[in-house]
């Protein structure tokens, strides 16, 4: 060897990166981390329920009401009588200046489905589910706003359903159900992921090889080899699902629901995807191993764990509860708060079709990436390789030497 | 002396052409406020086998780490080869912390390849090179084990071909004693001595005063985070003078006037009697004559030079070689 360098960091981080991504493949914990599907399909159970809510709470879609203009007064006064007695969805008045399909399509009116025609012939245009779902309170909207003094006695009016493919309130739904699905499905690798290479950091600092590793290679390079295989065994375990999961679509695709749609196309969220839930990881992991790089014994793990361990679940909840309002200030807030960015904007990308803010929002995370790695690596240097004296000075002190 | 009251005693076995592999000036480090090391200065011939010695706690390891760059010192330099950043030479340097360390389930081959590779050298290169190191030194059976099926000894063996793998050209090595048997500590002395018969610059540290003594050219005495004597074993002992041993059946006589005032006597429960004094400036003959003619029933007289013991505790202090001596006997425990 004539270059007597050591190696670069980039170099040395293969290195670690090689010997620990070989290790956790041939360990049980890979096993269980290829397992980790069915921990998540248990998980999802419960995600639901969150989903649900979420898209509920997601502003529920609005009836459009595009009658004639006296008629439109009456069902709007119909409906205040009727609101305290059943439940009504919230109306949104039309002036019948643009066709019932164009408006159930407007991004910014939020419609399940529109009332027109007239009393005497009325029809309700929309999705079927919602049609459906709508067409007895709306029956029963129309008799009191036709006959107000008839009450229960007067006669319902027939109302012709007009179906539609989708609203924008259905496609909001489904996209809510996308972005949920899509942050507990980051939540939960990056949680796992975290949780091993915090436990790959203890065993090595049980098994005292973290010193060697220092005396030959920048820290640096000990971070980004530890970040990074595991990152590397997350790609070989999404790589081993995403065969599974393909099988499974293929052989099972007349039999299963069709998915819905994200907002930036199924390609690119898959793409974005994978890029979030890399930086996700790299953040959070960046927390774990600057936390396990501070911790002396397998104890001060677990109690210096804890912090971080809850910071996750306060960004998995923060991420979940911003993406029902989306532009609000609290869905800024997750979009620029590094730990929860990744997690806002896949669900943005679930939501909606822009795509230029995921090329700011991956520059501005990568940017964190690198400053918590170099934290932590400036961290460690400082707080675990440090050898206090075993006895107090003086116990040995050479008094009497000092003269020598 | 090393500390900034006293001027460092520097007697090396080297002359002032020898390069350095390795000097310090005045390190310093604090933990929490304790210090742990306390102006350290050191200076090592290339091709040297060095010594550090001093009793557990007394910051022989802190000093170490100082040295190779794996902690910063709080004040003072240090150069490797002429390199102030030990770490840019990384290639050049061996390390055999005290700690031990190796991957329970890596395979021996593996781990001395991994060792290799955080060297620089390519990973076929370091398990081909492992594998010879490995056959060499009689663990050629164990290739293939992993690190825990192996002996405490044997995995300890393996950690040290880690360290020489890359073929360094300065080998520094934490209290490498520390845990072996006598066997294994008889093949790492060996071991030692070859690297400096090929060229190599050893350091080691240690709270064992007899592999100091055995292999070091030079040694530096640390006690309390001081280095109170830095320099040759020779040098070291040749500070305490002398002694003549003398052993008699009589202890009455005109002879008796030859002996000198400073002359420590103890009488023996077999009757004999034994006397220690340093050698006279004029030697012992015109003794010896007036022992003979004066009847004092000589058993035996002999010229002791001083162990590197009786050094360590004239240079640093009766406490500290008290502590040395709970070291050791912690270590043999």
């Amino acid at each position: 060897m004539t270059d007597m360098s050591r190696l670069s960091v980039f170099q040395a981080a293969f290195v670690v990166a090689r010997r620990d991504f070989f290790a956790i493949l041939l360990s049980k914990a890979f096993l269980f981390f290829l397992l980790g599907p069915i921990f998540f399909g248990a998980i999802s159970v419960g995600a639901g329920f969150l989903g649900a809510k979420a898209a509920d709470s997601a502003a529920p879609p609005r009836l459009g009401v595009m009658l004639a203009p006296a008629e439109n007064d009456a069902v709007t006064a119909a409906a205040r009588t009727l609101s305290e007695r059943i439940d009504l969805p919230e109306l949104d008045t039309l002036d019948g200046s643009e066709p019932a399909q164009d408006v159930l399509g407007d991004d910014a009116r939020n419609l399940g489905a529109v009332l027109t025609g007239s009393f005497a012939a009325p029809h309700l245009v929309g999705p079927r589910e919602q049609i459906e779902r709508w067409q007895g309170r709306v029956s029963v909207l129309l008799q009191q706003a036709g006959a107000p003094d008839a009450g229960a006695g007067g006669a319902f009016p027939d109302i012709a359903l007009v179906e539609t493919q989708s609203s924008m309130a259905d496609t909001r739904n489904a996209r809510t159900a996308t972005a949920t699905g899509g942050i507990t499905l980051l939540f939960l690798l990056t949680m796992l992921l975290a949780g091993m290479v915090l436990s790959n950091l203890v065993e090595e600092k049980a098994n005292k090889i973290i010193e060697i590793l220092a005396a030959s290679i920048p820290m640096d390079a000990v971070f980004m080899g530890k970040l990074f295989a595991m990152l590397a065994i997350s790609v070989v375990g999404l790589a081993v699902w995403g065969v599974i999961g393909g099988a499974v679509l293929f052989l099972g695709s007349e039999a299963l629901p069709a998915l819905p749609e994200p907002g930036v196309g199924w390609p690119l969220f898959i793409v974005l995807f994978l890029v979030y839930f890399a930086l996700a990881y790299l953040l959070i992991g960046s927390v774990f191993l600057t936390v396990g790089s501070m911790a002396a014994t397998v104890r001060d793990v677990q109690t210096l764990s804890m912090p971080a361990t809850i910071l996750q679940l306060a960004v998995f909840f923060l991420s979940t509860f911003a993406m029902t309002d989306p532009g609000s200030t609290v869905e800024l807030f997750a979009v620029v708060f590094p730990l929860s960015s990744p997690y806002a904007m896949l669900a943005r990308a679930a939501q909606l079709e822009a795509v230029w803010p995921h090329l700011v929002a991956i520059a501005w995370q990568v940017v964190w990436v690198a400053l918590f790695v170099k934290l932590g690596a400036m961290l460690f240097r400082r707080r675990v390789m440090k050898s206090g004296p075993s006895q107090p000075r003086g116990a040995t002190g050479p008094k009497g030497a000092r003269a020598a | 002396m090393l500390t900034q009251s006293a001027p460092i005693a520097r007697e090396t076995t080297q002359d002032n052409a020898t390069p350095l592999a390795l000097e310090a000036h005045g390190l310093v480090k604090r933990f929490d406020g304790t210090l742990a090391v306390d102006g350290v200065d050191l200076a090592v011939p290339q091709g040297a086998i060095y010594g550090v010695l001093g009793p557990n706690g007394a910051g022989k390891t802190t000093t170490l780490r100082m040295l190779l760059g794996i902690i910063d010192p709080d004040e003072g330099t240090r150069a490797v080869f002429g390199h102030e950043h030990p770490q840019d030479i990384a290639r050049m340097v061996g390390y055999l912390p005290e700690e031990r360390g190796l991957y329970p389930t890596m395979r021996c081959d593996e781990a001395i390849a991994f060792m290799g590779a955080l060297r620089g050298m390519a990973l076929g290169e370091a398990r081909a090179k492992g594998r010879d190191l490995l056959e060499t030194h009689g663990l050629g059976h164990a290739v293939e084990r992993q690190i825990r099926q192996l002996s405490k000894g044997m995995a300890q063996t393996v950690q040290l071909l880690g360290t020489l793998v890359h073929e360094p050209r300065l080998v520094v090595l934490d209290e490498p004693f520390s845990g072996l048997d006598a066997i294994n500590q008889g093949k790492l002395e060996r071991m030692i001595q070859s690297l400096a018969d090929e060229g190599t610059t050893v350091i080691f540290s240690t709270h064992v005063i007899h592999h100091a003594e055995r292999l070091c050219d030079d040694v530096a005495i640390i006690a309390g985070g001081r280095v109170p004597y830095a320099g040759s074993v020779d040098a070291a002992r040749d500070r305490i003078p002398a002694q003549v041993r003398l052993e008699t059946r009589s202890h009455e006589g005109r002879w008796t006037d030859m002996l000198p005032a400073d002359v420590r006597h103890d009488s023996r429960s077999n009757g004999t009697h034994m006397w220690y004094f340093p050698v006279p400036d004029a030697g012992v003959e015109a003794l010896m004559r007036a022992l003979i003619e004066g009847e004092a029933g000589v058993l035996s007289l002999s010229i002791e030079r001083a162990g590197l013991h009786d050094a360590f505790v004239e240079i640093a202090g009766a406490a500290a070689a008290r502590a040395l001596e709970q070291s050791e006997q912690e270590s043999a425990a």
